[in-house]
């Protein structure tokens, strides 16, 4: 009796398993089949066109999430790995707790919340929306992320190896950089890939910021197109040819997100072997 | 006859190793470039709590307005027109409650189910990819769930999942009404899919830091596998798990894009799952841009501040749980 029940538990969680796996599928296999079909030359190279005509593309959509998320990288990736390797190299004391356990509450902060005090310092001074705000907006999404992976990768690194360096007579912050932070370069790189792979995908920092644009830009101080954004208006729009066009973006924004997600799992790989 | 000498048991290798950096901090020979390296980073790290308390004061400020008008009964009461310039947030919190609830409902026994799998019972090959796929579910974009939500999840729902329900449980007040599509239901199941993979993750660092001591000593006293988990494996992470599961509630909690696409953003409070109803993030997404009066931003700002709020003490309470277990690392973080 006992191991029958033991039998059927572990069937039950092997059931489980497999359901989570299984809703991953269908995700992707709907985002496919319903997607695949209308990504051709044009959707790729043409701009959208008035609603009501057939055809159209997300070339602008594509140019300003690389352009939105890009600055937000150029913003946040920098005060992320400083943070991180704060937290590495000086951060047992009561500083370091704060900032650790404030980076991980952060972590979890909803992104609509971050997307209205961008708003409120970025768009109503200006008195216009920004492809900038939008940015800065991601940025601080990204930074309490990005701090915490680094500093997990840099204390992967031997202690042996610091003492080897201070040893040799390099000063503190040099084998710090020269050193540690080479060493655990890939992680580090892993981190932030993972990072903007997540912010890529965000839509609600961006709805009162880059708000959306339905023509080609790439000024800065003017409203920006997102894939994200745009899926979510032609996701909720009326029109049949939107909603084919949304499935199409979801698609490329998938896509886009899963290569980042990749390529970070395979410099890890590269750095230390098949590792967990 | 001699007696063997009792090995004396070795004491469980601390979970906290010393710190390498305290050695570190107290090496000698700092210089002046050191001092500067060392406040760069400082300053860069302090840009954290500095965000934190820039965030919550300036939510504050802008939501004064609301507060001084309706005071506490902002939160129970259940009007909210913008043409009266009447605020009250009691159907949102109930909406983004009641939500919240529905996911764990039916992400928790898949999480635990998965991360019990995963560390207890799969065998060795299947680990590291199944892991990797669950994981996959966090990156997709919130966006991308609401679509399938809209036009896969919902029509599949009122096509297979609606009818038999109604016929079972129809009777309840859960259940009552017609469904149209954009319900409570809805945005919880999509929740639900969006906050496995973080419990699911969160929960397997955690049984895996329980010591294989554990799981042998139960083993050796003749339990089944099953028993070993149920009464030494699980008992132990209780803690962390249960941290795992208020870290899922917190990401539904604030979870905005998905949730505003499929569960009808009406003001309204009601028991049926079948009803369209509101959450507070939606509410925000939806309504910022047509706010035309200071009262009615200052309303939304009001609802974006008791988020936070929320999430930051939920996260928070998350965090010192799963801390007790896993000391000082990022658990979760692999998930993003």
């Amino acid at each position: 009796m006992r191991k029958v029940t033991s039998g059927i538990m572990t069937a039950l969680v092997a059931l489980l398993s497999f359901t989570a796996v299984l809703a991953l599928v269908l995700i992707l296999g709907d985002l496919i089949a319903k997607g695949a079909s209308s990504l051709d030359w044009n959707f790729f190279v043409k701009n959208p066109v008035p609603a009501g005509e057939s055809g159209g593309g997300v070339a602008n959509a594509i140019v300003g999430t690389g352009i939105v998320v890009g600055i937000a990288g150029l913003i946040g990736l920098p005060i992320g790995i400083g943070a991180g390797l704060y937290l590495a190299e000086y951060g047992s004391g009561r500083l370091g707790f704060a900032v650790r356990f404030i980076a991980d509450v952060m972590n979890g902060t909803p992104s609509i919340v971050i997307g209205i005090f961008a708003w409120t310092w970025m768009v109503k001074p200006v008195g216009g929306f920004s492809a900038l705000a939008g940015s800065i907006a991601l940025a601080i999404l990204m930074i309490p992320m990005i701090a915490r992976t680094t500093e997990e990768m840099v204390r992967l690194v031997p202690h042996s190896l610091r003492e080897a360096a201070l040893a040799l007579g390099y000063p503190r912050w040099r084998t710090s950089l020269r050193v540690v932070a080479r060493t655990a370069l890939g992680g580090i790189v892993t981190g932030c890939l993972v990072g903007v792979a997540r912010v890529a995908g965000e839509t609600a920092p961006l709805l009162f910021t880059a708000l959306g644009n339905l023509n080609f830009s790439t000024d800065l101080t003017h409203p920006m197109q997102t894939l994200s954004l745009q899926v979510y208006v032609y996701a909720t729009g009326p029109f049949e040819e939107w909603h084919r066009l949304a499935w199409a973006a979801a698609l490329v924004l998938m896509g886009l997100v899963l290569i980042l997600s990749l390529a970070a799992r395979w410099v890890t790989r590269q750095r230390y072997g098949r590792v967990r | 006859m001699t007696t063997l000498p009792i090995e004396p048991i070795p004491p469980p290798p601390e979970t906290l190793a010393p710190r390498p950096e305290a050695r570190w901090e107290s090496l000698r020979g700092v210089n002046a470039s050191d001092r500067v390296y060392q406040g760069v980073l400082t300053v860069l790290a302090l840009a954290l709590p500095f965000l934190m308390i820039v965030l919550l004061t300036q939510l504050f400020i802008s939501a004064l307005p609301a507060i001084k008008r309706f005071g506490l009964s902002f939160l129970w009461t259940s009007t909210w027109d913008p043409v009266a310039e009447v605020y009250g947030a009691a159907p949102m919190i109930f909406g983004t409650l009641a939500s919240s609830f529905i996911a764990l409902l039916i992400a928790v026994p898949l999480a635990l189910g998965v991360a019990i799998f995963l560390t207890e019972f799969a065998p060795r090959w299947l680990r590291q990819p199944v892991a990797f796929l669950v994981e996959l579910l966090a990156a997709i974009p919130s966006v991308v769930y609401g679509l399938w939500g809209i036009f896969v999840l919902i029509p599949f729902l009122r096509t297979y999942v609606v009818p038999p329900l109604k016929a079972v449980l129809g009777w309840t007040p859960f259940f009552q009404g017609v469904f149209y599509g954009n319900s409570l239901l809805a945005g919880g199941i999509i929740l639900a899919i969006m906050i496995v993979p973080y419990i699911a993750a969160v929960s397997r660092e955690v049984l895996l830091a329980v010591p294989s001591s554990q799981r042998e000593a139960a083993l050796g006293m003749g339990a089944t596998r099953w028993e070993a988990v149920w009464t030494a494996v699980l008992p132990y992470g209780r803690a962390g798990l249960i941290g795992a599961i208020i870290l899922g509630l917190g990401r539904s909690l604030g979870e905005t894009m998905a949730v505003t696409m499929v569960i009808g953003n009406r003001h309204d409070i009601g028991l049926s799952a079948l009803q369209p109803a509101y959450t507070m993030a939606a509410a925000i997404a939806n309504e910022f841009s047509e706010a035309t009066t200071t009262l009615y931003l200052s309303a939304l700002f009001e609802v974006g501040f008791i988020l936070f709020v929320i999430t930051v003490l939920v996260n928070a309470a998350a965090r010192l749980l799963i801390w007790r277990v896993a000391r000082g690392t990022a658990v979760g973080s692999k998930a993003l």
